[in-house]
């Protein structure tokens, strides 16, 4: 079982040179993509249910003995994110593939996006699978870099523009977690988590808490947290809608991911959970406050995304077995919705040529298929019973309401709030875009007048023909959120029986049993 | 663990001028910024090698007397990320030159519009005319949306003199390579 794991991150990375190499016959690219994409569903399906049954997984690669060797590390977490995100990236890559076919080379210039997407994937799986801290940090480059390729992909002037942003920023996050290794390193002298998990309580508490906020800052940057969120509601949206929607649906959740394995494992009993409690109602509010000052489809998309992580650290700050659960559960389902919610807008731009809800109207009647493709994601992420978006949130407030302090509470009312306010931001847009019919009275115009200062409300782009692939991978995404509803009782049992793992955090001794051969 | 001194003031310096680097206008000094913190994060993982010593091959010789391999395994692979980073950064450089930005970051989009619907409400409310020598910010107000750097500069009363690098002929359509 676990001469598996590296293959997950060492089959994306085949794919990515083979497709390299054959950068001219897209067919094979597309092909190798595609298989190696689902070989690691297949793996990634039977390690979830080994792991989920059986012990957390640790592999030292190449026999090396700890700290000098690189150690894998699957728990059903681990598992089921690498699960969900490779779901995702196929989902993902079948809409690019129905755009490239339309558009030719333009959008996509299709001999290097392949390899950067494998080579994203690979990074992703890579961060998630990581076993000590310095491998995380080669998972975080990996994905860096190819999203840097792919955020500015074909390199237009708002790209360029764009991607300049975040590219910075992103490599100050990683100046800054590099450095908090070394840090680590030499308070401890050791690279690996659950080594670096026994050997922090030796150290005195300010030193402790400078490592703990050196990795939290760095790592909070990647997660879109308030305040480090400034960057993404910017960079985000100019790029194609395929990238845009894997970007949105699985870059900022291995942020989370990272967090959550700084917060269970390296510093199990720390007091920064107060602080916590508090970023993570800023950024809800803050995140959705600015969705709803936005007219433009795919900003309000990005700061709904900003918010939202703002209910995975709460759900992380609670701190108990069932809040771990409930998060695991949120990022999830965050994960299908939030990249459904980005390919229905992809077909939305293509359809009426503009993401602005004050240019595009009549939809419902224009587009129907595209009317429930958006509507069933919108309602899902803001939170209406019965989808999982409510079934998460209420798992959430559950384990607040266990916990039951005053600053819960609290935390309670904001996520409720922020859950209306998102609904109100996706359902105006919904009123707008999809209702409203194309002759428009007057009076409504008047009323929305105030919106068309907003970022991005004029923009046109023309508008282009939907080959049926890129719908059937927006409709088979669709049919997964529903899914996850339909199937919210296995499925918060297999979150909750994660949760209750990173409760007890792993220790070398087990690491040393499981990496036996 | 004994740490040399000097190499903790060049850390210091190093990561004091990258900082410094990198919140310049002109892209090519951000990457210089970035060459240098990434130079003083890989001096900060030498550091943490503690005390000098033998190669540490094995065998050749007794280990208590060797360096520390793992912080050099760790300033190899962060070298050669930084490196990648570094080649994929002049690329955008010579991109963003080449579509006739200069090598400047550009300014937010939200940012312009919200400078601009503050130009407005002011306009709306004081009809006294305010000079223009009032601009509070670097945040250069200009009536026109998307606006370019290049036009920015020339706001009145503004002084803006940090060297930029400009293409010297727009761009003519088949240029691009």
């Amino acid at each position: 079982m676990s001469s598996l794991v590296p293959l997950l991150v060492a089959l994306p990375l085949i794919g990515a040179a083979i497709t390299l190499v054959f950068g001219r016959r897209r067919r094979l690219q597309v092909a190798v993509s595609v298989v190696t994409l689902t070989a690691v569903l297949v793996i990634a399906s039977i390690l979830l249910v080994a792991v989920d049954q059986g012990a957390p997984i640790a592999v030292s690669v190449g026999g090396w003995p700890i700290p000098f060797g690189i150690v894998l590390y699957v728990d059903p977490l681990a598992a089921l994110l690498v699960l969900v995100s490779s779901i995702v990236l196929i989902a993902v890559l079948l809409f690019s593939i129905g755009q490239g076919a339309a558009d030719g080379d333009e959008e996509t210039p299709v001999s290097i996006f392949y390899p950067s997407y494998l080579i994203l994937a690979a990074g992703i799986f890579n961060a998630f699978i990581a076993g000590d801290l310095f491998n995380l940090y080669v998972g975080f480059e990996i994905l860096l870099v190819a999203s840097y390729v792919l955020i500015t992909l074909g390199s237009t002037e708002s790209r360029i523009r764009t991607g300049v942003v975040y590219i910075v920023v992103s490599l100050v996050s990683s100046i800054l977690f590099l450095s908090a290794i070394a840090a680590i390193y030499a308070s401890l002298g050791t690279v690996n988590m659950a080594q670096i998990a026994q050997r922090m309580g030796e150290l005195p508490q300010d030193v402790q808490l400078v490592l703990h906020m050196l990795l939290l800052v760095a790592f909070s940057i990647k997660a879109a947290v308030f305040p480090l969120s400034f960057w993404l509601p910017d960079s985000y949206p100019t790029a194609p809608a395929p990238v845009t929607a894997v970007f949105a649906g699985l870059l900022t959740k291995v942020g989370v991911y990272a967090i959550i394995r700084t917060e269970t494992q390296i510093f199990p009993n720390s007091d920064v959970n107060m602080l916590l409690m508090v970023i993570a109602l800023a950024t809800m509010i803050v995140g959705v406050l600015g969705a709803v000052a936005q007219a433009e489809l795919k900003r309000i998309l990005s700061f709904t995304l900003v918010s939202h992580v703002g209910y995975m650290i709460f759900g992380l700050a609670i701190g108990t077995a069932l809040s771990y659960g409930a998060t695991i559960y949120y990022i999830v389902h965050h994960i299908i919705v939030q990249t459904t919610l980005f390919l229905a807008v992809g077909l939305v731009e293509r359809r009426a040529g503009s993401t602005s809800i004050l240019r595009v109207k009549g939809l419902m009647r224009a587009a129907p298929v595209i009317a429930v493709l958006y509507f069933i994601p919108a309602v899902n992420l803001g939170g209406l019973p019965p989808f999982s978006g409510f079934i998460g949130k209420f798992a959430l407030f559950e384990a607040a309401a266990e916990v039951g302090t005053p600053l819960m509470m609290v935390l309670i009312v904001g996520g409720i709030v922020t859950s209306l306010l998102t609904l109100y931001a996706l359902m105006r847009a919904w009123n707008l875009s999809f209702w409203r019919e194309e002759e428009d009275s007057s009076e409504t115009e008047a009323r929305i007048a105030h919106l068309g200062r907003a970022t991005g409300a004029t923009v046109e782009t023309e508008r282009r023909a939907i080959p049926r692939i890129m719908t059937a991978a927006t409709g088979g995404m669709v049919a997964v959120t529903v899914a996850l509803t339909i199937f919210a009782g296995p499925l918060l049992e297999i979150c909750l029986r994660a949760g209750e793992v990173l409760t007890h955090p792993v220790t070398i001794t087990q690491i040393d049993e499981g990496a036996a051969p | 663990m004994t740490v040399s001194l000097v190499l903790v003031i060049v850390m210091g310096a190093l990561f004091a001028c990258g900082v410094y680097a990198m919140l310049e206008r002109s892209l090519t000094r951000v990457l210089i910024g970035f060459l240098l913190l990434g130079n003083a994060a890989n001096l900060l993982l030498l550091i943490v090698m503690g005390r000098p010593g033998i190669a540490p091959f094995f065998g050749s010789g007794d280990p208590a007397e060797m360096s520390d391999p793992l912080p050099q395994a760790l300033t190899l692979t962060a070298i050669v990320i930084t490196f990648a980073i570094s080649a994929f950064m002049l690329a955008l450089i010579y991109r963003s030159w080449q579509l006739g930005q200069a090598d400047t970051v550009m300014d937010d989009e939200e940012d312009v519009a919200l400078r601009e619907r503050s130009v407005q409400a002011e306009d709306a409310m004081d009809d006294e005319g305010t000079s223009d020598g009032d601009a509070p910010t670097d945040f250069v107000g200009v009536d026109t949306a998307p606006i370019t750097v290049l036009h920015s500069r020339d706001f009145p009363g503004l002084r803006d003199d940090a060297p930029t690098d400009t293409p010297r002929r727009p761009r003519s359509g088949g240029g691009d390579a």
